[in-house]
């Protein structure tokens, strides 16, 4: 699909550019753009460098675990029709509280396997049980304690206050996350632990 | 707002102090975390080249602002300002695209203006929906993702939506 959009979108550049007389910018866009993609790869990469380390202390000092653990309660009022012990249910606690310390590195190895462990442990052939869409919409979600990468950027930006945007991104992520768990329950109908029989 | 300034310099003591009440290596352990994020940073670089050829192209061609202002009454409908609308299009596709995008408004506009603050909570607090779909089902043998991309996109068009009306409600403009 990349292949795609970068080809519409250069074809359709190009075109356009030849309609409003715009061919000096354009070739000034293409020279820059690589120089672009470095210093922008510079500011975020920066952010992601402190970040990374200190979301690195929260994980190895135990941190995320035991909120994982205090999520697990919640969490299964969400995911239902989960054994007691479910070593499924351990992985999504895992990843959510991943995401939410921003620890992308070990937040998609913990997903996918909850999701192989949701495979397994429902039995589900080749159709997404309603735990699984529930697993992949809180991660599609972004739940995020702290943007960071954006963050950067408006500071590299000048921003007077590149946190301020903190409040509104929590309740926009928090409120699309049950806009989505909604609609899975809508689509998949409330009862019947795994939606299909 | 200097309320919410002071949320991450207090997570972060907070973090470095529980760290060492816990007898973590602080030192050892902070700079393994920076190196595994500045590799990822720097594998990222080659498709975010990539992305900015491509937004760069479109933007300065005036076509990105022609999609734009085709799609407003649309985005009026929505409370979203009409130059996020590139944005909101590319972010559930690429990740690498949308931060190009967010770099082109936030040098455009300034960071503090509504469209800049729009972009910038739309950023964080949304996905690349597709690619994640992607990934999660792509672990497993399962073939029919039924409601989940459905799901997720209704999430993603929520969130698109709120973004502009919470900077308007929280931030005043």
């Amino acid at each position: 699909m990349i292949n795609y959009i970068l080809i519409g979108i250069i074809l359709v550049s190009f075109v356009y550019s030849m309609f409003t007389g715009g061919a000096d910018a354009l070739s000034g866009a293409i020279m820059t753009s690589g120089q672009q993609a470095v210093s922008l790869i510079l500011t975020i990469g920066g952010a992601m460098a402190t970040w990374g380390g200190i979301m690195k202390l929260a994980e190895a000092s135990g941190l995320t675990r035991k909120l994982a653990r205090l999520l697990s309660p919640l969490l299964r009022l969400i995911f239902k029709g989960l054994k007691k012990d479910s070593l499924a249910l351990d992985a999504i606690a895992m990843n959510i509280t991943a995401n939410l310390f921003g620890l992308g590195n070990a937040a998609t190895p913990l997903g996918i396997e909850a999701i192989k462990r949701l495979e397994e442990e429902e039995g589900e052939k080749d159709t997404a049980s309603r735990n699984m869409a529930l697993l992949v919409v809180f991660n599609t979600c972004s739940i995020e304690l702290i943007p960071a990468t954006v963050a950067s950027m408006r500071a590299a930006y000048q921003s007077g206050s590149p946190m301020e945007i903190l409040p509104c991104v929590i309740i926009v992520s928090v409120l699309s996350l049950m806009v989505s768990v909604t609609a899975v329950y809508l689509f998949n109908g409330y009862k019947g632990g795994r939606g299909r029989k | 707002m200097s309320g919410f300034e002071l949320v991450v310099p207090s997570l972060v003591v907070g973090i470095v102090l529980y760290a060492a009440a816990k007898r973590v290596d602080i030192f050892k352990t902070f700079v393994k975390g920076a190196r595994e994020n500045l590799i990822v940073a720097w594998e990222i670089l080659p498709s975010l080249t990539a992305l900015c050829l491509a937004v760069g192209m479109l933007r300065s061609s005036g076509a990105a602002e022609l999609i734009s202002n085709l799609l407003e009454p649309l985005t009026r409908l929505i409370g979203l300002p009409a130059e996020c609308v590139p944005l909101a299009l590319m972010r559930p596709v690429s990740g690498s695209g949308a931060l190009s995008m967010l770099e082109e408004l936030l040098s455009s506009h300034g960071p503090d203006s509504f469209v800049g603050r729009a972009a910038s909570v739309l950023m964080g607090s949304t996905e690349t929906t597709f690619y994640t779909v992607a990934v999660y089902f792509g672990a497993t043998k399962i073939k029919r993702t039924r409601q989940t991309l459905p799901s997720a996109l209704i999430g993603d068009l929520t969130a698109f939506i709120l973004s502009a009306l919470t900077v308007r409600l929280i931030l005043g403009s």
